[in-house]
């Protein structure tokens, strides 16, 4: 693909986990630091608990809303399955986050399928960063905040102010979840700061 | 500046322009507009029963002066192809209609990937192709500005990826639009031969019109770059190839039909080769070919069905994509499945056990062909399976045949069952119909209709009478099942299907579980499974068949409470964790 000062961030998981909350902060916090946006969602039937993407893209130009393979700087993903079905779309070096959490899907749970082997492992493989972000969630007492959590998590790639992400969290989210999504925030960027420190350390 | 979706660009747009009236039908991806519409001051806008109804409604309020949104998802056009036909004969009157046309390449939620360009062709219609949600708050207010212009209703195209992509817009303010008196019409309105005749005249000049209009406007945009590879593409198929062929030259044609004959030529002969890039249809290859420009074969065939991406373009053009790893093989699918608790459920089950043939229809349900239901064996159009059962009928009557059974939501049942039921009790028909009435149009976003009398501006108004109006149409056979009761609906079903010669309507109704969203204490799975194996076939995401014992299991954060798999139990050993109970006889 021909070089662009483009990001690009596809966001994965199962219809109903929170993705599209999480990609509209996103954009959000990329036009407050200045960037222009677009943000790509997919409604109607894949949402009754299939797997969804939305990509958000930030720049000072962008043109295609969509991600093709190899182009996605960060692939953050809701469930660990889904990483690795989107696998193909990060790009070489790229970051990929992934919430350590393991949704079975309907083929699977009626033994149809069976789920990939040690997926877990072939993801720390590819060099993903595997957070606890439902475990995170829970601790602060909001286990939905597992998308801001992973959002936290991502602003440690993308260097955005860390008041930006705050502003944006405020005027974003429910009124009552503010402090819980700012908390659960701060616990996502831990996270992957511990993460990097824990690989530096290898 | 706002992030909007293309479809809240189209509704502020149509408000800014001095849109006073909405009208629409729900439909993926068009059905945010209208919503979003219905939250502007100083307007009115509601869901219609079905698309043809809300282009009529829309035709009429225009008629009479007001400035009409009309949006629909592309598949709805069809519905209002009848209208659309001849209102390009009448034109708009002295208020404007657009009509929102909201294409679905990739079919991430319809029945198929038809391009809505051939309609304005057809219909000869004006249609404006918005690349992005600033261009479509921008098209919206040109769209009325030509509607009022040129005497006719104005197409917008948009695609899910224009409609569902939010991207940065600057609303503006509101020019209120003052209605001409409304003066009897007849030659312009009463579309008889007589007065047609001279209309079709008129349209025909509008469309001379419109296609020198096409040449001059900018809405139209020529961009040089390399004067080796010049490409002609409307909509997202544009952002693609400015992404995937950065140095090419392109002709970006933001009104699609008319389409500009000369601006076309001039195009080709400033590049060396002139290609057309567009999604999952040849229109407009074709429609520029047959304008006399010579438009040259891509390297490698471009894809006429699907999304397309700037990757995709790229490959089209021969060139090089970007390294990349590979998803590991084998991973299971993940299908979209009725919810928890979703009262469908157990119809399906239901049918599946008896083997009958299921014509089905458009909505949450359809989902009911996937396994492990697997309970549906046709699926084409809305209301489609009341008819189609009909037709089954027909064939297989004085055959020893499995029963017939229709399955149909509320809103589906109001948008086009209706016809379709009188028309099968007119003549006489067999079979069972299945209304599955959730109390909401599901799938699209839990929208109202008739049979809830929810209105989209929380309106006033009345909720009909389901039973009572399929009486009306003269069906004696009506029965009103409540459907997380596996008995009473297997023995609804099986009584219909012994009165093979009569027509039988059975209502099965409880509210979609996400309209209210109570959670009951969950079940669980005691040690008296036996691992039969049949709790796992209701489909239910909540319930899990362990791969190595094969017993079962339910997700307690999942489970909703709903008891349906607690009666499929033989071995009693689903039960609540409700102290109190809460287990349904078996």
């Amino acid at each position: 693909m021909p070089a662009s000062d483009t990001t690009t961030v596809l966001l994965c998981g199962v219809g109903g986990q929170g993705t599209i909350l999480a990609a509209d902060v996103l954009a959000h916090a990329a036009l407050a630091a200045g960037e222009t946006v677009k943000v790509s969602e997919i409604h109607g039937m894949a949402q009754r608990g299939g797997a969804v993407t939305t990509v958000v893209r930030f720049g000072s130009e962008v043109l295609s809303m969509v991600a093709d393979e190899g182009c996605a700087d960060c692939v953050v993903s809701f469930e660990t399955t889904e990483a690795l079905r989107n696998l193909p779309y990060l790009k070489r070096g790229g970051y990929l986050l992934v919430a350590d959490e393991t949704i079975k899907p309907l083929p699977v749970l009626t033994g149809k399928a069976a789920m990939p082997r040690l997926a877990r492992q072939q993801l720390a493989e590819k060099g993903a960063a595997l957070i606890p972000a439902g475990r995170a969630a829970e601790s602060i007492g909001s286990p939905k905040s597992v998308n801001i959590v992973l959002l936290g998590a991502l602003s440690t790639q993308l260097g955005f102010p860390t008041q930006v992400w705050e502003e944006v969290i405020r005027q974003r989210v429910p009124k009552k979840t503010i402090e819980a999504n700012l908390a659960a925030f701060e616990a996502g960027r831990q996270l992957a700061l511990a993460t990097k420190k824990e690989e530096g350390a290898r | 500046m706002e992030l909007m979706s293309g479809n809240e660009a189209i509704a502020q747009g149509a408000w800014e322009a001095g849109a006073t009236i909405g009208v629409a039908y729900p439909g993926t991806p068009s059905t945010e507009t209208m919503e979003a519409f219905a939250t502007k001051e100083g307007v009115y806008a509601e869901w219609c029963v079905n698309e043809k109804v809300a282009l009529e409604v829309g035709l009429g309020a225009s008629a009479a002066g007001a400035r009409v949104l009309v949006t629909m998802k592309h598949v709805g056009v069809n519905v209002a192809a009848d209208p659309l036909f001849t209102s390009s004969y009448t034109g708009v009157g002295g208020g404007g209609v657009v009509i929102l046309a909201a294409d679905d390449p990739g079919m991430y939620s319809s029945q198929n990937e038809q391009d809505s360009h051939y309609y304005a062709q057809a219909a000869q219609l004006p249609m404006l192709d918005p690349a992005d949600s600033a261009e479509a708050h921008d098209f919206a207010k040109r769209a009325f500005e030509l509607s009022a212009r040129f005497n006719t209703p104005v197409f917008i195209r948009s695609t899910v990826r224009v409609s569902h992509t939010k991207t940065p817009v600057e609303p503006g303010e509101r020019t209120a639009w003052e209605p001409r008196p409304y003066e009897k019409d007849p030659g312009a309105w009463v579309m008889m031969p007589a007065f047609a005749k001279p209309r079709h005249k008129v349209q025909l000049e509008r469309i001379a019109a419109l296609r020198a209009f096409a040449e001059e406007t900018e809405l139209n945009r020529v961009e040089l770059r390399d004067p080796s590879i010049g490409v002609i593409c409307t909509g997202a198929a544009y952002q693609h190839v400015r992404e995937g062929l950065p140095d090419a030259s392109t002709l970006k044609l933001g009104m699609s039909w008319p389409l500009p004959k000369e601006l076309l030529l001039d195009f080709a002969s400033a590049v060396e080769r002139v290609y057309v890039v567009e999604e999952a249809s040849e229109y407009l290859e074709s429609a520029v070919r047959a304008l006399g420009v010579d438009v040259a074969a891509t390297p490698n065939a471009l894809p006429r069905d699907g999304e397309l991406t700037p990757g995709l373009v790229r490959a089209v053009f021969g060139l090089e994509a970007p390294e990349h790893g590979e998803a590991p093989e084998g991973l299971p699918g993940r299908p979209p499945a009725l919810c928890p608790g979703c009262p469908h459920r157990l119809v399906f089950k239901e049918l599946s056990r008896m083997r009958a043939i299921v014509t089905g229809d458009i909505g949450c349900y359809t989902l009911g062909a996937l396994p492990p239901l697997s309970a549906m064996d046709t699926c084409v159009d809305m209301g489609a399976s009341v008819s189609m059962a009909h037709g089954f009928e027909l064939a297989l009557a004085g055959t020893e045949h499995k029963p017939v059974v229709a399955v149909i939501g509320d809103s589906t049942f109001a948008h086009s069952g209706l016809t379709s039921l009188m028309s099968t009790v007119y003549n006489k028909g067999a079979g069972i119909v299945c209304i599955l009435d959730n109390r909401t149009t599901a799938m699209t976003g839990r929208q109202g209709n008739p049979f809830n009398g929810e209105t989209l501006q929380h309106r006033p108004s009345r909720e009909l009478d389901l039973e009572g109006v399929i009486r009306a149409l003269g069906v004696e056979d009506v029965r009103t099942v409540d459907p997380h009761d596996a008995k009473t609906v297997r023995g609804a079903l099986k009584a219909a299907a012994a009165a093979s010669d009569t027509l039988s309507v059975i209502v099965f109704r409880a509210p979609c579980v996400l309209l209210e969203r109570v959670v009951r204490p969950a079940f669980e799975v005691t040690a008296d499974c036996t691992g039969c194996g049949v709790c796992p076939t209701l489909g239910c995401p909540a319930i899990a068949k362990d791969a190595e014992t094969g017993l079962a299991g339910i997700d307690p954060g999942l489970c909703i409470g709903c008891g349906q798999c607690a009666q499929y139990c033989a071995s009693r050993a689903i039960v609540s964790t409700d102290p109190k109970g809460g287990n349904r006889a078996c």
